[in-house]
């Protein structure tokens, strides 16, 4: 025995004798993780997290969250005798006369972007891949949750410099907020303690971002990793693979050297960004004055499509018959969209359950073209989402482009509409065109771009079979039957309980699942090898009782 | 094949408990085979964990010698800070060639022989849940939370009501009376001071054409006892001059001066402050949403999300010839809010 295991051997009793260390090692250590790159998406979010948390700890040793004026001093000329908000200040002062400020501050912005962008790349795998499954579901929800908490913080992160760029962003959340209905003028009273801008908002800002949401964000990520390592993690389909067992490298060593290394290299990136990239430059912006606004404002990227919706929203406002106004031109995409997008969000997993009726447990992902509505949902979505970030920028794209912003406009406000429904539908066409070419392959094997030409003048493409490895992963597909509605009434004239539930359901399901190419059975499959065999053997043999030359194969491979 | 016949064949459903097909037989890498090939890797794992030591000191070194304000030019790629640089290159490649060494060390020299774990059912064994049941009767009978109505509904009661002072705190976050929204500086008499300058104006400083942001006297004062920027947020206007032909209507009779508009410069969509105009069209863009108003038709507005009209201040010159307001804001300026009417 080494002197290492032998030392560790030590510290191990040591520890056991106050807990049980290693019973836990053993359950644990060599504990399978199976091995793609798409399983490194949610890896980028948690380490950037840890950066976060790691550069923000640093930069409240000198951020002052204060709104009290004073005026600029520092070493930044162009501002000197300027007089602006501590905050704004100290946020100068951190990133011209403290040695590594600004990088600590350009890594925990690009960590940010980093974040949500990993963040929401992990969900459409998940979501593409039906990882939400049972027993994943609320996994799922929380993991929704923490994309709307961290757009929240990266808001209020951006925010607090307190910066002009800034400043007008949270202008206009305190202009969303007075626009809710009944409460709305009382909630921005009460958030920035009196009317815009006031003097209350950066520090209490500060408590959100540095306090409160970090705690529940800490909170969420490790309910996350707990069950993540409760389920065992999900594996592709594959040889090997199944429902019931996990297939990759143990925790100990490949995944302590694997995803331990990978978080030095989320850093080291991150790192080499702050240092070689300026992010968000707070000094070209001057200080927020409410009187002054930047032409071409745009928020971090992951906030754009909220202002998308508030540029495309129509002027829709109603003063009621008591004189109360309702804002529909700012409540509508400023609150009631959002709410419906993540309500939507993060009820898919319990919708498409309720369709399938499936209430198995899934370890093994879903091909997303065998699922071409949920592809297709997913889709849509995302060209949703993507219109309203474009629109977010429309004013710079006019520029850019030449174009007018009201005819950019009215393209969004219609596009939005209709480019959705296109993209599903395509989406969904594409997938089943997929699934049939599966069928294809499994039944006739793959197209080997060589012509046969028969005896009789006909040409034949030959097929080969494809590998074990490939029909491994097209037979993975799941086969779900339409789920038919019950009759109205039952033999003895009853009503069936429930019917409407249930008739949505049937048709739910037919939009599902309706229009599936159903993989063949083993038998088909076994059919068709010997089908394929007796022709081309029979074929060839009887080309040589003929006393012919094999007829030349026409193809890549023939010269 | 068609479809249809598919759908009939719907029978089978490989939801695979057992995989279909084995492992494929694993194939070994040069650095299994090859001691060469491995004494290489390792050399190249150790050169990537040493070269990171050496960046770390090289990191203290920058930290100590270079300046906070000493700039590089880079060229193309702009005047850039001088420590910011060093520091961010050297940290990020420390770090990131102890993650590049470790993943390399990992893919070359450790296993990778894929290894199989069967998953269990996640569920407890229904034995435990009836346990688990059972323990629970056993505590709720034991506790007589069922039996003793009173001491429950009292319980249920007393918890409902326990957050609510901690709801009642939040009152003082902030204030109620809405009618502070309604309130400008603006009132009679007030001179227009230009921004920045903090000049007054005399009509014949605006030529036709032009658009100056502008401050009602006493805004600093106010904002100096005030320590808020709030009264700003509201009071600051923008002045238009055009052709007094050119105005097709406005909010009042007679509220221009020769030509002279003054609207308030705060958007009624969310509040973004608003200085793009287009001199021909007469047209006022919000930088932040797009909502347009025209200046020369009451400052109604002609396009993008933004409901009501940009609000007229009435303007007309004092005795000495300033600019002066007639008289406040006859409509609450910046956003909409519920109590507004």
């Amino acid at each position: 025995m080494s002197v290492i295991v032998k030392e560790a051997g030590k510290a191990i009793s040591r520890a056991d004798e106050r807990a049980p260390i290693s019973s836990l090692l053993k359950a644990n250590l060599r504990k399978v993780f199976p091995d793609h790159w798409s399983f490194m998406l949610g890896e980028i979010a948690l380490y950037s997290f840890i950066i976060l948390l790691l550069t923000g700890v640093y930069l409240t040793i000198w951020f002052k969250p204060s709104m009290t004026e004073v005026v600029y001093n520092g070493s930044y000329a162009p501002l000197v005798g300027i007089k602006m908000s501590e905050a704004y200040a100290s946020a100068l002062d951190l990133s011209f006369d403290v040695r590594g400020g600004l990088l600590l501050r350009q890594i925990h912005h690009w960590a940010a972007l980093f974040f949500m962008a990993a963040m929401v790349v992990h969900m459409f795998r998940i979501f593409f891949t039906g990882a939400f499954r049972k027993p994943r579901e609320l996994n799922w929800v929380i993991g929704g949750s923490m994309f709307l908490i961290v757009l929240l913080e990266g808001f209020a992160g951006y925010s607090l410099p307190d910066d002009l760029l800034s400043g007008v962003g949270v202008r206009i959340v305190a202009g969303i907020i007075e626009a809710v209905p009944i409460v709305g003028t009382y909630l921005m009273f009460f958030i920035f303690g009196g009317e815009f801008p006031g003097n209350d908002f950066i520090p209490r800002l500060y408590t959100f971002h540095v306090l409160l949401v970090p705690g529940i964000l800490l909170a969420l990520i490790g309910l996350h990793l707990i069950l993540i390592f409760y389920h065992k993690h999900t594996q592709y389909p594959g040889p090997g693979r199944s429902n019931s067992n996990v297939v990759g490298f143990p925790l100990f060593p490949v995944y302590v050297a694997k995803a331990g290394g990978f978080f030095f290299v989320v850093f080291g990136v991150t790192a080499l960004m702050g240092g070689l990239v300026s992010i968000n430059p707070i000094w070209a912006y001057g200080p927020y004055v409410p009187d002054q606004v930047t032409a071409g404002s745009q928020p971090d990227w992951y906030i754009g499509f909220l202002d998308g919706m508030l540029r495309a929203m129509p002027n829709w406002e109603w003063e009621d018959f008591l004189g109360r106004t309702w804002s529909w031109n700012i409540f509508i995409p400023g609150a009631v969209m959002p709410g419906i997008l993540v309500g939507l969000l993060l009820a898919y997993p319990f919708i498409e359950a309720w369709v399938t009726g499936d209430k198995r447990e899934h370890h093994l992902l879903e091909r997303p073209r065998n699922n071409p509505t949920r592809t297709g949902i997913g889709v849509a979505a995302i060209v949703f989402y993507g219109i309203l970030v474009i629109n977010g920028a429309n004013d710079l794209i006019a520029i850019t482009f030449n174009l007018s912003i009201n005819q950019l406009i009215w393209f969004t406000r219609i596009a939005v509409f209709i480019a959705p429904p296109l993209a599903f539908l395509a989406t969904r066409r594409f997938c089943l065109g997929l699934q049939r070419r599966d069928r294809e392959k499994l039944l006739h094997g793959r197209e080997s771009g060589q012509i046969l030409r028969l005896p009789h003048g006909e040409f034949i493409e030959i097929h080969t079979p494809i590998s074990d490895e490939e029909k491994a992963v097209i037979l993975s597909k799941t086969d779900y039957p339409v789920v038919e509605a019950p009759p109205a009434t039952d033999e003895n004239g009853v009503r069936t309980p429930g019917l409407r539930a249930k008739r949505w359901r049937a048709r739910l399901s037919r939009a599902y699942f309706g229009d599936n190419v159903m993989k063949p059975t083993p038998a088909e499959i076994e059919a068709a090898e010997h089908h394929s065999h007796a022709e081309h053997d029979h074929e060839v043999e009887e080309l040589h009782a003929g006393g012919k030359d094999v007829p030349a194969v026409l193809g890549p491979d023939s010269h | 094949m068609s479809e249809k016949t598919s759908t009939e064949l719907a029978t089978t459903d490989s939801f695979s408990e057992q995989p279909l097909y084995p492992l494929p037989p694993h194939r070994h890498r040069l650095t299994d085979t090859d001691p060469r090939a491995a004494r290489r890797a390792e050399r190249q794992v150790a050169t990537m964990f040493v070269l990171s030591a050496l960046l770390v000191v090289a990191f203290v070194a920058a930290y100590v010698g270079v300046d906070v304000r000493t700039t590089l030019n880079l060229g193309p790629f702009g005047v850039v800070n001088a420590s910011n640089l060093l520091l961010g290159l050297t940290m990020g490649g420390a770090i990131l060639l102890i993650g590049i060494g470790a993943i390399h060390w990992a893919k070359k020299l450790m296993s990778d022989e894929e290894i199989v774990d069967e998953r269990h059912p996640l569920g407890s064994p229904k034995e435990d849940q009836d346990e688990a049941l059972a323990e629970f009767q056993t505590g709720l009978a034991e506790s007589g939370f069922v039996e003793r109505k009173i001491v429950r509904r009292s319980l249920i009661g007393a918890l409902l009501l326990f957050p609510v002072p901690l709801i009642v705190f939040l009152r003082d976050m902030g204030p109620t009376d809405v009618n502070v929204l309604r309130e400008t500086l603006w009132k009679k008499g007030d001179r227009i001071l230009v921004d920045i300058t903090l000049q007054p104006l005399r009509p014949e400083d605006l030529i036709v054409g032009t658009l100056v942001s502008a401050s009602p006297e006493g805004l600093n004062e106010v904002q100096e006892i005030e320590h808020t920027q709030n009264a700003r947020a509201k009071a600051s206007i923008i002045l238009v001059r055009m052709k007094p032909e050119e105005i097709r209507s406005q909010q009042g009779q007679g509220w221009d001066y020769q030509g002279i508009l003054a609207f308030s410069k705060i958007c009624t969509h969310v509040g973004c402050p608003i200085a793009l105009y287009q001199q021909r069209t007469h047209h006022l863009l919000c930088p932040c949403h797009q909502s347009t108003f025209d200046l020369a038709d009451s400052g109604n507005v002609v396009f993008g999300p933004a409901a009501r009209q940009m609000p007229q201040l009435p303007i007309t010159v004092d005795e000495e010839g300033y600019l002066v307001a007639a008289d406040g804001f006859q409509q609450p300026v910046g956003p909409s809010f519920w109590e507004r009417g």
